[in-house]
């Protein structure tokens, strides 16, 4: 009996917090943000029923164009992060040797840690008419006027690509780590070219990092506004950028509740999608 | 292809332009943003003038350097408040919600837990939306039926740090679980079958063992702390914190004081990193 209630001192003590932060700021938030979609005020200033706040968003092509032209662009860069990644994750634990890998893997943290914001005014930078890229290009007489790269598709992909890169090598590399060389061995002995190996053993074997980088950098590139706000052109407009505009300059919240949760729920269905297709839980994407 | 297989050399040579190509791509806009710093141009890109501390020191009314610049100073200091807050409040959270749900057997456990890591798959921008309409509805609430005026619940200081702590408590409990799985559950039972109660078990035994784990976690939530704009984005009042400032001035004209501050920034992060490395080494 002692035993027992000491045992719920200390599972009270470990709860509430959690219950609290679990609660308050994130249950109760996401309630409100679904209500608020709902909801529009009437003549009289009074918030009422309506679904007016969603179908401003079927009715005007440039919303769910631009929705849908996120969707298309985040499956896009995570293909793309993946066939990047995929060779350089590979390199750093099978092929390299640890003492150099450790000191590569520090190089790929260091653009995280300085965070978004900086890295993509570096690509700014680079990328401008008067941009570093362009004044080598004509110095070197390769060109003789600027191309144009900022404020494009292209330089909008680069920033997305940049900075939701390395969340793909990370959880591949865990993975391959746990391949054992011998099974690489055994297939090249028994007369396996390259192309089998990779697609036979490798491939299939990496498959879990493969779901969980993919998933993150799906979630950090659906969910990112710096890149394509200050990197991407006026026509390369994103979902977060016009919540952001209903949210801070026009100031209607209504709709900005509608489209955040169109935006939750999108991302929310292929998060679920890929992780029912790869037979995976979302606890094993975290860790 | 792999290190005890031999390679022929030109797939060895094309493998390390790859890599090579591909680290260049990571550290460009580093190296650009560092050079750049330096640049006696009151452009923030090239051509080259020549070398100048300007953009750090200056203090003339065509150059303001970081050091001179009161509002840059203002929202580094609300930036590392913030990061010591945030880190300070989301370690302490998200340790107990380790040891709760590596530990602890109770009902809706399942649901619970995937609540606290659900932070890692919601897009930062709906967090901010979110926390912005919880605490506005509130307030209004509060100030209708009671008649209480209630400041933090206006976007401030106090709402960014609950906003940026809702997400970097779910990373702590991610870091710490990831050492307590590891960890000898004989010790405790020997602990507790000596007449420690549970919370001498876990304050004497448990916690030290997870001591490089938490310092881990506190660092990991300061710098996400340091470097959010998604969710603080929302939140914030007055007093903008360091990228918030940043993304206004690149937004509004930016002078190369923002390569400085970059540089700063980049600077820092890299010595922490390699202190860091080496350390670990050590061990």
């Amino acid at each position: 009996m002692q035993q027992k209630k000491r045992f719920n001192t200390t599972f009270w003590l470990l709860i509430v917090p959690v219950l609290l932060w679990l609660v308050v700021l994130i249950v109760l938030p996401h309630l409100d943000l679904l209500i608020s979609s709902f909801q529009v005020k009437n003549s009289a200033g009074e918030n009422v029923f309506s679904l007016n706040n969603y179908l401003a968003f079927f009715n005007n092509d440039i919303y769910w164009g631009t929705f849908l032209k996120t969707a298309g662009y985040a499956v896009f860069v995570t293909l793309l992060a993946f066939v990047i990644s995929f060779p350089v994750a590979f390199y750093l634990t099978k092929v390299i040797s640890k003492k150099y890998a450790g000191l590569l893997v520090l190089l790929l943290l260091i653009p995280l840690w300085v965070g978004e914001l900086v890295t993509v005014y570096g690509w700014m930078i680079l990328l401008g008419d008067h941009g570093v890229i362009n004044h080598f290009l004509l110095f070197l007489g390769m060109i003789d006027k600027p191309i144009n790269m900022l404020y494009t598709d292209l330089s909008m992909v680069i920033g997305l690509l940049y900075m939701s890169m390395l969340f793909m090598v990370v959880p591949i590399m865990t993975t391959l780590e746990s391949l054992d060389d011998a099974y690489i061995e055994a297939a090249s002995d028994l007369g396996a070219g390259k192309w089998t190996i990779f697609t036979k053993i490798i491939i299939p074997y990496s498959m879990p990092g493969i779901i969980s980088g993919a998933i993150i950098v799906f979630m950090l590139v659906i969910g990112d506004f710096l890149a394509p706000d200050i990197l991407g052109g006026k026509h390369s407009l994103w979902f977060t950028e016009q919540i952001y505009s209903k949210f801070l300059q026009t100031f209607n919240w209504g709709e900005g509740a509608a489209f955040g949760f169109l935006l939750l729920f999108l991302s929310s269905a292929i998060v679920w999608l890929a992780l029912k297709l790869s037979g995976q839980k979302l606890e094993k994407v975290g860790s | 292809m792999i290190r005890s297989l031999p390679n022929s050399t030109g797939y060895k040579i094309g493998y390390r332009i790859y890599i090579t190509i591909f680290f260049l791509f990571l550290v460009m806009p580093l190296i650009t943003i560092s050079v750049l710093a330096f640049n006696d141009s009151n452009f923030i890109a090239l051509p080259w003038e020549g070398f100048t501390l300007d953009w750090f020191f200056a203090d003339t009314d065509e150059r303001v350097g970081v050091f001179a610049d009161q509002d840059l100073i203002d929202s580094i200091y609300i930036s590392l408040g913030t990061g010591f807050i945030v880190a300070a409040l989301s370690t302490i959270v998200g340790t107990m919600a380790a040891l709760l749900f590596e530990e602890e057997k109770f009902r809706f456990k399942g649901i619970l837990y995937f609540l606290a890591i659900a932070p890692l798959v919601l897009p930062g921008v709906i967090l901010g939306i979110s926390i912005l309409l919880g605490s506005t509805y509130l307030g209004e609430m509060l100030e209708l039926r009671f008649g209480i005026d209630v400041e933090m619940l206006r976007p401030s200081y106090w709402l960014v740090i609950l906003g940026q702590f809702a997400f970097a408590a779910t990373y702590v409990m991610l870091l710490v679980s990831a050492r307590l799985k590891k960890y000898d559950r004989t010790l405790e039972e020997a602990a507790l079958s000596l007449k420690a109660t549970r919370i001498q078990t876990i304050w004497y035994v448990t916690l030290p063992y997870l001591k490089p784990a938490i310092i881990g976690a506190f660092v990991v939530a300061f710098l996400l702390s340091f470097s959010n704009i998604n969710t603080t984005i929302f939140l914030i009042g007055s007093d903008p914190t360091i990228p918030i400032d940043l993304y206004s001035r690149i937004r509004f004209g930016s002078t190369p004081v923002l390569n400085a501050i970059s540089f700063l920034i980049v600077l820092v992060i890299s010595i922490f990193a390699l202190v860091n490395f080496f350390m670990y080494r050590k061990k």
